[in-house]
């Protein structure tokens, strides 16, 4: 079959959903407010889709599980997720969920943002919460652009690309994501994408029962700005660029997983090691250095009587 | 409701400015701060460090005030009574997160210990130059509280006083000290727990289904809940409805942000703190605040010993304004002296809440020392005159 019959044959699947079906990630959005904004073809609500899978298949309790997001198109992942959701200040949703964490230490915190809000903007946050080993999971969207104010070059945006603040092309170089994750000092480091919707689920389900700093990085395709503008096809066409380009290669050197334009895209688990949490290690110097005088934090405030 | 005594450090002590309002601070209720190191505030969160792990709580150094001030609104999310301490720079850094706590509607403090501006500025001397920027600050329109306190006893009350406001009305409050009050050393008098009054956060009765993050009740503050509680809630800085989804229209934005000042309005008017002397006969009111209201005193002293009939308006809370009250004074005042540690900021508030009806002088003074009693002194006896 060749790929022209493929997508003639996707578009042609019968529609019959039987009455009272319910998407079984419904549960896990708030369908009030459906439609979202995100484009046609866009990576995110992949990732969403897979999130959802991952809350459902980790059996934990959703209300104490909270999401916090920065701001950008990914940043709109917060108020579509049925969770107790914080929608916070560009690159800020760090050092939120640090507050988030510490203050009710119960809570699941899992901090869902775009690759310019967190690497850009909010880069110091994100290394020194990894640095900490702050209990939290950070998943990254990496479209390699700022989609939300019109596809502009993000500090991941590979070499050669035309962006809109890159007319002539990007010469900077850019981040890799998964090598300053593992150098910061993160628990857990995946990269996957939008192709690999099992092995994303399956990492998100790992670091919601992973205490420490885990990080997940997912490629993730914009094409109304990205691609468009490199004249790099449709969603589809990134979907068989990811699938052709991908390799998979579990604990890989995270320092030999650059990304490029069109290069080869290593993916996989490649570190997941443990480290005393931040909790755990204030606890420890406070019990040695107080013993008995320290008190186990109490943060919450009550309501009257 | 009455403090958590474990916080409450009972008995009298020899403090300075910044220790004092970390003893009000945990005696307010606040479990959680976060900060950065920056003169001359930096003492309030040492001593918060030291004191928080034999309290029951957390104290964080993060990597910058951008960080500190929007952590502490996690933690307020989570449940926490919470805070953060800087100064001039920092409080630069922190606007965008002010702007968000009033947007949000999350109570919290902001302690700003001010210095001598612009930029890096005069980082070990005082001034009283971000009084504009308390306000003002972040973009777009909104309230917020600011107070001013002028001892060390005052910062450690007034500290109380501002959690109590913030949980009230759901503001970020501003606790607006100086280097001076700051790093003066006096007697600090810490009563019982019992003697000490909360406010607790309001958190809603309502059940999930019928409860809405931003409908506001009766005096325009919506009540608040906490994460991990089951209400699976929605916060965003973007305008947004009484669900708090993101609702960008006009007339929203209209509803919304009215809300946020008007919510504040009680402060302007009959429930304003300020501190008068000799109001009754007066010709001459000397409004001030903070360090500079000391040295106004002295100059309050010597014009009534020349006979000059001088009252005193300190103002405590400076936002909002105490409008109503100089207004009702500018009937029947000949004028306002107004001698701050900046260029002119709270005498176009004077002059504003006046409305043409008294001479309002100013006695402005760039930072970096006190005032000379005697300038405000001959302030005074030329608007006597």
């Amino acid at each position: 079959m060749n790929e022209a019959m493929i997508e003639t044959a996707t578009l042609e699947v019968p529609c019959e959903v039987p009455a009272h079906t319910v998407n079984p990630v419904e549960p896990f959005l708030r369908m009030d407010r459906m439609p979202h904004i995100w484009c046609p073809a866009c990576g995110i609500g992949t990732t969403v889709n897979c999130f959802t899978r991952a809350l459902e298949a980790s059996k934990r309790n959703l209300d104490k599980v909270a999401i916090v997001s920065g701001i950008g198109c990914t940043g709109r992942v917060a108020g579509y997720a049925n969770l107790d959701s914080f929608h916070t200040t560009h690159g800020r949703a760090i050092p939120f969920a640090t507050g988030l964490k510490l203050s009710n230490p119960e809570l699941e915190v899992v901090v869902y943002s775009g690759d310019g809000d967190l690497f850009a903007i909010g880069g110091n946050h994100f290394i020194h919460a990894a640095r900490r080993n702050m209990d939290i999971k950070v998943i990254c969207v990496n479209n390699l652009t700022y989609a939300m104010t019109g596809g502009q070059t993000a500090p991941t945006t590979p070499g050669k690309v035309i962006s809109a603040t890159s007319p002539y092309g990007v010469f900077e170089p850019a981040f890799n994501l998964v090598a300053l994750a593992e150098a910061a000092g993160a628990a857990y480091v995946a990269r996957w994408t939008t192709y690999h919707v099992k092995q994303l689920s399956r990492s998100m389900e790992e670091v919601l029962n992973k205490r420490g700093f885990c990080f997940i990085e997912v490629l993730s395709p914009c094409p109304t700005l990205y691609q468009r503008r490199n004249k790099m096809g449709d969603g589809l066409d990134a979907m068989k660029y990811y699938k052709a380009a991908s390799k998979i290669r579990h604990g890989a050197r995270t320092s030999e997983c650059d990304l490029s334009r069109d290069g080869e895209i290593v993916v996989g688990k490649f570190v997941d090691r443990d480290r005393p949490a931040y909790s755990e290690l204030l606890q420890a110097q406070m019990t040695e250095t107080l013993g008995d005088r320290y008190a186990e934090p109490e943060v919450s405030c009550c309501s009257e009587g | 409701m009455h403090a958590d005594p474990k916080g409450v450090l009972t008995g009298v002590h020899f403090l300075d400015g910044d220790h004092a309002c970390c003893e009000g601070t945990l005696a307010a209720g606040a479990r959680f701060a976060a900060g950065y190191p920056i003169t001359p505030s930096t003492e309030v969160v040492e001593r918060f460090a030291w004191r928080i792990p034999t309290v029951g709580g957390i104290f964080i150094q993060m990597e910058d005030e951008l960080a500190a001030s929007i952590t502490i609104q996690g933690a307020v999310w989570g449940g926490a009574k919470a805070f953060t301490v800087t100064s001039g720079p920092g409080f630069s850094l922190m606007m965008e997160h002010i702007g968000y706590a009033a947007m949000t509607e999350t109570p919290c403090v902001f302690v700003n210990v001010q210095r001598g501006g612009p930029s890096t500025g005069l980082p070990t001397l005082p001034a009283q130059a971000d009084m504009m920027q308390a306000r003002w600050g972040s973009h777009g329109d909104y309230g917020i509280i600011a107070l001013c306190p002028n001892s060390p006893q005052e910062c450690f009350d007034l500290t109380i006083q501002g959690f109590n406001l913030a949980e009230e009305f759901r503001v970020p409050v501003m606790m607006m000290l100086d280097e001076c009050v700051g790093h003066m050393t006096e007697k600090v008098v810490i009563p019982d727990a019992e003697k000490i009054e909360i406010t607790p956060r309001r958190f809603t009765k309502l059940p999930p289904e019928e409860f809405h993050l931003f409908q506001p009740q009766a005096d325009l503050v919506p009540d608040m809940v906490r994460a991990g509680d089951g209400y699976r809630f929605h916060v965003t800085g973007l305008t947004h409805d009484e669900r708090g989804y993101p609702s960008m229209n006009v007339d929203t934005q209209d509803r919304s942000v009215r809300r946020l000042q008007e919510k504040l309005k009680p402060l302007a008017n009959g429930r304003a703190l300020c501190e008068t002397e000799h109001l009754e006969d007066a010709e001459v009111v000397v409004v001030s605040y903070g360090i500079t209201s000391r040295v106004a005193q002295r100059a309050l002293q010597l014009a009534r010993q020349r006979g000059i009939r001088a009252g005193k308006f300190r103002i405590i809370s400076a936002w909002p304004f105490p409008e109503q009250r100089i207004r009702d004074l500018a009937g029947r005042v000949k004028a306002f002296v107004v001698p701050e540690l900046n260029l002119g900021q709270m005498v176009h508030e004077v002059q504003r809440a006046a409305e043409g009806r008294a001479a309002v002088i100013p006695v402005s003074h760039a930072g970096g020392s006190v005032h000379d009693p005697d300038t405000i002194l001959k302030a005074i006896v030329e608007a006597a005159r």
